[in-house]
């Protein structure tokens, strides 16, 4: 079930745009952050709502390298090896992930904690080798970096689950 | 008259109406420019880039299919610069279509095969892994094969536009890019499979065909589609016996390429193992094998027992829905000449007589609509029925009208019928409220409160629009009959233009049965029984008495045979057990029940005599479409053990000492053409594969009891009998959704 604050999300998002289905893309992004990724009802949902077949939802998400149509982990892992990227350790910092984490390409940690993604340009050239998880952006990446920070998610993690 | 636009292709003048594409300018001409995503009749695209050609003054080469002619215009469609185009499209095309053309299904008739024949390269400078990905079952009778797809889109638009279903879109991105169907891994909908005649490549393969032959392996047989009352064209593939595939290969006939999942695949009840191939006589209560002369002379025999000892009158005889116009037409001289009866019926699924008996009155017996004229036409009303699962061709001929030259499209109907989704206006109307809503529209009666759901205002809308029409076509279905017809015709006649009418049948040659008189008051041609010069004119053919009073209709027959007057019952290609879900007892008061079949049917269970009847790929013949045109069956196989009902005909007959002067269903036919009124058909049009249009007058008694007309309401994936033996239109999930079900 999509929450009705979402449902209300979509109204106001929908009447910016001219043209309803222009609000697709957004509408998606903003069902993935609340469900972890576009379900089916979300995706029957948005085509009801801007008025276009629940396949043309399915093609965009498909496009889009950052929708998911099934659960990614709760910290998603994209690291870039793009050309910057790779020049500086990228591919590198994608395998230490790997291993750290025990899982490849698009897949999850059994916990369902972490998923890790090798994608292209995040647009971070700048602090390259960089990563994204969710939203946040990691640049200037070092192995040991990698460690912290997996550490303090786990910490963090933990900590929510107590607060529950 | 508009201006025509003057260019130059290929150093040759051309003239074209403003608007023609360049593709069809220079294919006019004999000239042919490669595309694969340019389809006719469908949306442009652009995305192949195959169709690239030189026009002067342009600095870039243009896509002939989605350029539009310009006055002046020097267009090369074959200069080095063109064809080094075209050689490096298909190189990239190439790069990860895999070469498995030696065990492709389309392979010898591949698009993208002819294309690097003309135009590929010997070698390409990709060295990379091609891609691979498994194969996907989209539905029992779709597969989709990633690695072959070039992506033309035609697929998605012929779903889209041709066939309102809209059950592919396309996933991902760039290399990663491929057709997805619209239930995650699988399709729902019509299966009509035209997505799989329409691939160019061999991306999209069909469940019964695959990996079954080469294309050069099989003889192709144009013929008509044995199962709705559309009577599409179309050709059936057949090897060493067994047919393998049907498409309407040429695109020729009422349906160009057009046909639906029960034209496509379910032609397989042909080579179905419960095919009977033996007669069967009723021994010590048990059905045996029997030779063909035994079962006919034993038929013979017992209907003369019957016949010398409780007259004509105890004999009854129930016709087809889908055998042949000329069987239809021998099977009433039997029952009247023969038997001496008129105790003569079928199961009549549109009231035709009443249609031609209203058009004769009212002067106006040449607005019979023809399939073309639907397609054409710029106003349609739809009464009744739900074409979309019963009458597919003529759904998609109204699509297509409302497509293509924005015709306006007026349904009357009680449910939410698909074709809503194409209406200019809908009339809702309570359930079996279509006649009211006739006579409401004719302005007979003021329409009751309920019929429009309360909505006091729907009708006089409705009808207004519909008076500022012209030329419409009027299309109705069974809940318009006897009086209802009558209405309709007088009213839809006041309307602006040649108003024409069609009266949807259910099944192949519904039209066909009534046309050649499988009626118990009325002759071929809808000549009144009543009538001594229409009765005449067929005793001095045949040189036999006909009985003059008129016999018992189809559930007078059935009460008959319950009250124990009607003795002996002769069935061709129908099974009334299961159409009016008779219990065996219904039948104990036979002496004789003789049954001529494809299958063991409930009705077949009770016979003493079964034959094994040939089907409509193993014999010759016509068969008339609801819209009363009429197109030739061709024999394409045989099978052993079976004979057509026309044989059977043929040797009863014989074996009652008469001298039918027939050879073949031609000869019957030359007959029906000489005797019966509206089928003075030429010959020719019909011999090289047309649809002629027939144009009957008559005045048929009317209609005797309501309960005479009804539909079987079949789905799009069955026809009555036939569709139970087949196996591809019962493999489909769909097929278990209910009739009018919209996908």
């Amino acid at each position: 079930m999509l929450s009705d604050a979402l449902k209300h999300k979509f109204d106001t998002v929908i009447a910016r745009y001219p043209l309803k289905r222009s609000a697709i893309v957004p509408l998606l992004l903003f069902a993935q952050d609340e469900i972890g990724h576009v379900s089916d009802e979300a995706v029957e949902e948005i085509a009801r709502r801007v008025g276009v077949r629940p396949i043309e939802v399915v093609e965009d998400i498909g496009y889009y390298s950052m929708l998911h149509r099934k659960p990614v982990g709760r910290y998603h892992f994209q690291v870039c090896t793009n050309i910057s990227c790779m020049l500086r350790g990228g591919e590198e910092i994608f395998a230490h992930c790997a291993k750290k984490l025990g899982i490849g390409h698009k897949q999850t940690t059994p916990d369902g904690l972490f998923s890790l993604e090798e994608v292209e340009c995040l647009g971070a050239c700048c602090g390259a080798p960089a990563m994204q998880v969710n939203y946040d952006y990691y640049e200037n990446l070092t192995p040991e970096k990698i460690d912290e920070l997996i550490e303090k998610l786990r910490r963090k993690d933990q900590g929510s689950r107590i607060k529950d | 008259m508009v201006d025509l636009i003057k260019l130059t292709i290929d150093g040759k003048p051309v003239a074209v109406p403003p608007g023609t594409l360049l593709i069809d300018a220079a294919k006019q001409m004999g000239i042919e420019v490669p595309s694969f995503c340019y389809y006719p009749g469908l949306s442009l695209q652009g995305a192949c880039r195959m169709c690239l050609v030189a026009i002067e003054k342009m600095p870039k080469l243009q896509t002939a299919c989605t350029t539009v002619v310009g006055n002046g215009m020097v267009v090369h469609t074959e200069t080095p610069e063109v064809a080094n185009a075209r050689k490096a499209m298909l190189e990239f095309l190439l790069t990860n279509h895999p070469l498995d053309c030696p065990v492709c299904d389309k392979g010898g008739e591949c698009e993208l095969q002819d294309a690097v024949f003309r135009y590929g390269a010997a070698e390409t400078r990709f060295l990379e892994t091609k891609q691979h990905e498994e194969e996907k079952k989209f539905s029992s009778l779709v597969y989709y094969d990633r690695p072959r797809c070039i992506l033309c889109y035609r697929c998605i638009r012929v779903c889209d536009e041709g066939m309102d279903v809209n059950a592919y879109g396309i996933g991902f991105r760039g290399a990663h890019s491929e057709i997805i169907p619209n239930r995650g891994e699988h399709l729902e909908c019509e299966e009509c499979g035209a997505c799989i005649d329409i691939c160019p490549v061999g991306a999209l393969t069909s469940g019964t065909y695959r990996y079954k032959t080469r294309p050069w392996e099989v003889t192709y047989t144009g013929t008509v589609c044995n199962h709705c009352g559309d009577g599409c064209k179309t050709t059936l593939s057949v090897r060493n016996n067994v047919v393998i595939r049907a498409n309407n290969r040429d695109h020729s006939g009422v349906n160009g390429e057009f046909l639906c999942v029960k034209g496509r695949f379910g032609w397989d009840f042909v080579n179905s193992e419960q095919r009977l191939t033996s007669p069967l006589i009723r021994k010590n209560g048990k059905q045996e094998e029997a030779s063909w002369e035994e079962a006919l002379a034993h038929t013979a025999e017992r209907l003369q027992a019957v016949l010398a000892q409780h007259g004509p009158g105890a004999v009854a005889v129930i016709g087809s829905n889908r055998t042949t116009n000329e069987e239809n037409y021998l099977l009433q001289r039997f029952a009247r000449s023969v038997l001496g009866t008129n105790n003569l019926d079928h199961h009549r699924t549109a009231d035709f007589s009443s249609l031609v008996r209203a058009l004769t009155e009212a002067g106006a017996a040449d607005r019979h609509a023809t399939i073309e004229e639907i397609g054409a036409a710029s106003s349609i009303l739809v009464i009744g029925n739900d074409p979309t699962h019963q009458h597919p061709l003529i759904a998609y001929q109204v699509r297509q009208a409302v497509r293509q030259h924005g015709a306006r499209l007026y349904v009357v109907n009680a449910g939410e019928i698909k074709l809503r989704r194409q209406a200019s206006q809908y009339l809702q109307v309570s359930p079996r409220g279509e006649a009211e809503a006739v006579r409401a529209l004719a302005g007979q009666v003021t329409a009751s409160q309920d019929l429009c759901t309360g909505e006091a205002e729907a009708l006089p809308t409705f009808a207004q629009a519909l008076t500022k029409e012209s030329d419409t076509v009027v299309i109705f279905g069974d809940e318009i009959q006897g009086q209802g017809v009558g209405d309709l015709v007088r009213w839809g006649l006041t309307l602006s233009g040649r108003t024409r009418f069609v009266a949807l049948g259910d099944y192949a040659n519904s039209r066909g049965a009534a046309d050649m008189g499988l009626f118990p008051d009325t002759l071929p041609g809808y000549q009144p029984l009543s009538s001594e010069a229409a009765r005449q004119q067929f005793e001095s053919a045949w040189g036999s008495n006909l009985p003059t009073t008129s016999g018992r209709n189809l559930r007078s027959i059935l009460e008959g045979i319950r009250a124990g007057e009607i003795k002996a019952l002769l069935v061709f290609g129908a099974n009334p057990v299961r159409t009016f879900k008779l219990e065996k007892a219904a039948f104990a008061g036979l002496q004789f029940l003789f049954v001529a079949e494809l299958f063991r049917t409930e009705t077949a269970e009770f016979a003493d005599i079964v034959v094994p009847a040939t089907s409509f790929a193993e014999k010759s013949g016509t068969m008339t479409n609801t819209c009363g045109q009429v197109q030739a069956l061709k024999r394409t196989m045989r099978k052993a053990g079976t004979r057509s009902d026309l044989e059977i005909l043929l040797a009863l007959a014989r074996l009652f000492g008469q001298k039918w002067p027939y050879q073949s269903s031609e000869d019957v036919l030359r007959e029906i053409i000489a005797l019966v009124p509206g089928y003075g058909i030429p010959l020719p049009g019909l011999l090289v594969g047309h649809a002629v249009a027939t144009r009957p007058e008559g005045a048929p008694p009317p209609l005797e009891r309501p309960d005479l007309v009804f539909s079987s309401r079949d789905s799009l994936f069955t026809s009555g009998t036939l569709s139970r033996y087949s196996w591809a239109l019962n493999s489909v999930d769909e097929a278990k959704k209910p009739y009018g079900h919209a996908f």
